[in-house]
């Protein structure tokens, strides 16, 4: 930058600007941008990148947003409804209004992409290998889906006549309309997998070595109803949740005026309020333990009464008899579990439902050999794979894990890449996860204060009588507005702070999408801008001489 | 059954933001900007004063088309800027004495008339060539209407020749000539000092405005507005000094804003004598939590804590609320 121009009189040094003059030779610590991992992220089981697919979203760019969203998940039209959304109780902005909702615009752009007719792209290069899915739940089509995308033929075997599994035969038409999991499923479909239904297979490894699979990923679920023994005259009438979600699917249960659910988790829940739907008067839970034990999600009890769903808690069921059953009364000691107190009531019930929990059926299980189970489910390794060398697993077939449709896709996502490394004969490795990104590491001055959109919920008398869809969806409106509520925790976002805040102008802007740099010939350490940076994405390091 | 709020993820508080318009984003977040004080100049790690230059420069090149001279009183902001033969500035700049820039602005716009050029001028300072040793020429600018902005960067002592109390020092505050001494040490005395911005309205100059480097935004919509305003005009930057003020250099910004927030550092505008609007408080805090950040007020922390000197400065800080309404969200301009 020196001019060469001629010096006045006893002026020995060139004139110049003060570029020649590099500050940062007195810094003793540096700035240094970083990326962390936010909280929705590190809780999402699809292993989602939430943040990210909402960064896309943001910028009203839903197509890149959906591509980037079902990267990891794809499914996210079911997603955005069936989902019980751990990230949004971890949501960061939680603890400043309210926390972004995540699942809403998940919903959302699960819709656009059906709407707009938005595919996946087949596998540019065949790897030549074959993996064979048995069932066709969310594990499985999450399985058929990774490994198709890394270019290895895939066969889905489905013992029903329609693909979903309990998405279908244990998720009420109310809260997951079958056109969307039909348009989900049909999509992974036409990437090129094929889907063999009414296919049951019980000696998995004589099919594989029959067809020649190289691998196998076994995703049949837990759809075994738990029974309980209650003495119980010839005319009563006992079923089981598995039995009624699944009946309901293809036809009408008959459960009678007054229907009895015993249980209290998520599918009695589920099924009372499709007992009301199918025109029971009265639909009580009966649970053996206090509502704030209820395993069910707060939110789903909440919609269930709402609508008219019966809470009896604190009480067992001792005899079923013909239009009424017997309960006693029990009372939490001193643990917090349930004890019988001896009093008894009788309650008119046409019908008792058993919603105590599932097993996985073993038939399938028990033709490979030497199997390492637990109890009723399936052990597997770090990587999903069980202690049959190429048979991995994944969902409700898996012990230690929770049973949801979220947790399922993860598990297809994580044995699919370990089936990739696996057909390579290489072990899978997991990428390193980043620092989390933690509140106290936002400057929450930036982010301006709003409340959640909250979703339109149908009007309860219209959502008694029919298996309508409860929670309705965002406009695109809503959703961007929805999507611009997130923080960006731990990760740039281009809000310009840096940049504008440095008093050196030591901090380059790259352009749009390209983030900064730091000028370390004049960045003199103050630390300004990790200090204004809204999220996080900043560290001072101490610089090492 | 569903409430819409406009909001933008992080609204305009940031510097920029991808997700606004060209238009909606600051001077500061151009590519383009002019860097008026460029890199590689003198000034402390976190100088406010350094920034809150670029601020205003940057904003008033963008507002005179780049054709704009700048008068310079000694100080802080020449010193660490232009040792010879080195420069920062990236636009026509002369250095005058400390005490009369001012009037040295008055005859650069003066020359500017009689060439018939459209050139603007610009004369900064920091508050003592502005509020003590300048403040006959900037008065006698003030009262001829010269055509000129004149920007004071407030660091609330002379910091270049070793924080020596100005008369825009805070009470209480330690300076090396407000040395707390005794069993109940105060520093800088209560009950003296001034606002040149109120006494610049009280001149009745087209406009007046008080501003920080906390808010970029209302700065930069200050100096424009003044750009587009001929005749005298006045800006008070509040520049917090992590020397001068024993602060931490990556609290400049975060110093600033609780300066505002308190209520200790008023932001308000005036056109021709009248107050036309403020800049409302959005989460208010009591002074200690600005005053706790600095050593110039640890005195007041120790034992025994100086609750009533505290309690003296939130007064103070409760009367500017009062005075320029600043909790008042209606009205506020910004």
């Amino acid at each position: 930058m020196s001019t060469q121009i001629e010096k006045p009189f006893a002026i020995t040094l060139d004139r110049n600007t003060s570029l020649a003059n590099h500050t940062g030779s007195w810094r003793s610590k540096r700035p240094v941008y970083v990326d962390r991992l936010p909280p929705c992220n590190a809780t999402c089981p699809a292993g989602e990148n939430i943040q990210n697919w909402l960064f896309h979203a943001e910028s009203g760019n839903y197509e890149a947003a959906w591509r980037s969203l079902t990267e990891n998940n794809p499914l996210p039209a079911i997603m955005g409804r069936v989902c019980y959304h751990p990230c949004e109780g971890a949501c960061n902005r939680g603890q400043l209004d309210a926390a972004v909702g995540i699942n809403a615009v998940e919903r959302f752009l699960g819709d656009e992409a059906l709407k707009q007719g938005w595919a996946f792209a087949k596998p540019a290069v065949e790897s030549g290998k074959r993996v064979l899915v048995v069932g066709s739940g969310p594990a499985g089509l999450s399985a058929a889906y990774h490994l198709r995308r890394m270019g290895h033929g895939v066969t889905i075997v489905e013992a029903e006549t329609a693909a979903g599994g309990m998405m279908r035969y244990g998720i009420p038409r109310y809260r997951l309309p079958r056109q969307v999991l039909d348009a989900e499923v049909q999509r992974i479909v036409d990437m090129g997998v094929e889907l063999r239904l009414d296919t049951r297979v019980d000696d998995v490894l004589a099919m594989q070595a029959a067809e020649g699979f190289d691998a196998v990923f076994l995703g049949i679920g837990a759809g075994i109803a738990k029974r309980a023994y209650i003495p119980a005259g010839d005319a009563s009438h006992i079923t089981d949740a598995v039995s009624v979600l699944h009946e309901v699917e293809d036809s009408q249960p008959l459960l009678g005026r007054k229907v009895v659910i015993y249980g209290g988790g998520n599918t009695a829940i589920d099924v009372a309020r499709t007992a009301k739907r199918l025109g029971a008067e009265e639909s009580i839970i009966v649970y053996r333990r206090t509502r704030d034990k209820m395993p069910a999600h707060d939110f789903e009890v909440k919609e269930a009464l709402e609508e008219g769903v019966k809470l009896k808690w604190l009480s067992t069921i001792t005899e079923a008899g013909e239009g009424n059953i017997t309960i006693e009364k029990m009372a939490l000691d001193a643990k917090g579990f349930p004890q019988p107190t001896g009093e008894f009531e009788t309650l008119p019930a046409d019908s008792v439902v058993l919603a105590l929990g599932q097993n996985v059926e073993q038939t399938l299980l028990e033709h490979i050999p030497n199997l390492t189970m637990k109890w009723d489910s399936v052990q597997t390794d770090a990587v999903m794979m069980t202690s049959h060398d190429g048979v991995f697993a994944g969902g409700d077939m898996v012990a230690g894990s929770e049973r949801t449709v979220t947790v399922a896709v993860g598990h297809g996502k994580k044995a699919a890449r370990a089936i990739d490394a696996w057909l390579r004969g290489e072990l899978y490795q997991p990428a390193p996860k980043h620092e989390p990104a933690t509140f106290e590491r936002l400057n929450t001055w930036y982010y301006a204060d709003a409340e959640k959109t909250v979703r339109p919920v149908l009007d309860i008398i219209r959502r008694q009588s029919t298996f309508d869809e409860v929670v309705g969806g965002l406009d695109e409106s809503n959703a961007l507005f929805e999507a611009r509520r997130c923080l960006s925790c731990g990760n740039c976002f281009e809000c310009d702070n840096c940049y504008g805040v440095c008093p050196d102008s030591a901090v380059i802007k790259l352009g749009a999408g390209k983030r900064f740099a730091f000028n370390y010939d004049y960045c003199k350490g103050c630390g300004l801008c990790a200090e204004e940076c809204p999220c996080g994405a900043i560290v001072v390091e101490l610089e090492d001489k | 059954m569903e409430t819409t709020i406009k909001f933008y993820q992080t609204d305009t508080f940031t510097v920029g933001n991808r997700l606004l318009s060209e238009a909606e984003r600051s001077v500061q977040a151009g590519m383009q900007r002019t860097n008026a004080l460029n890199s590689g100049h003198r000034a402390c790690q976190g100088c406010g004063e350094a920034l809150g230059a670029r601020f205003a420069v940057d904003a008033a090149m963008r507002a005179a088309g780049n054709d704009l001279i700048a008068c310079n009183a000694t100080g802080c902001l020449e010193v660490f800027s232009t040792p010879y033969p080195e420069s920062s500035w990236q636009l026509p700049w002369i250095h005058s004495l400390f005490g009369n820039t001012a009037a040295v602005a008055t005859g650069v716009a003066a020359a500017q008339r009689v060439k018939g050029t459209k050139t603007r001028v610009l004369a900064q300072g920091g508050d003592g060539g502005t509020t003590d040793i300048g403040f006959g020429c900037l008065s006698g600018m003030f009262e001829r209407n010269d055509d000129v902005l004149y920007i004071c960067y407030d660091n609330e002592a002379y910091m270049n020749t070793g924080v020596q109390r100005s008369s825009a020092t805070p009470p209480a505050a330690r300076t090396a000539t407000t040395v707390p001494v005794g069993q109940h040490p105060n520093g800088n005395v209560f009950g003296k000092g001034k606002s040149v911005p109120l006494i610049a309205m009280a001149h009745e100059i087209p406009y007046v405005a008080t501003a920080s480097v906390a808010d970029l935004r209302d700065l930069e919509a200050k100096v424009t507005k003044a750009m587009s305003i001929h005749g005298a005009r006045y800006i008070h930057i509040h520049v917090p000094c992590p020397l001068g003020w024993g602060a931490d250099p990556a609290h400049t910004i975060k110093l600033a804003r609780l300066a505002i927030e308190s209520g200790l550092f008023p932001v308000f505008e005036a056109e021709h004598g009248e107050i036309t609007g403020h800049r409302a408080i959005r989460e208010q805090v009591p002074v200690e939590d600005y005053l706790k950040l600095q050593k110039r007020f640890a005195h007041l922390f120790r034992n025994p804590k100086q609750v009533e000197v505290i309690a003296q400065l939130q007064a103070i800080a409760d009367r500017n609320i009062r005075r320029f309404k600043l909790l008042e969200k209606r009205g506020a301009a910004v």
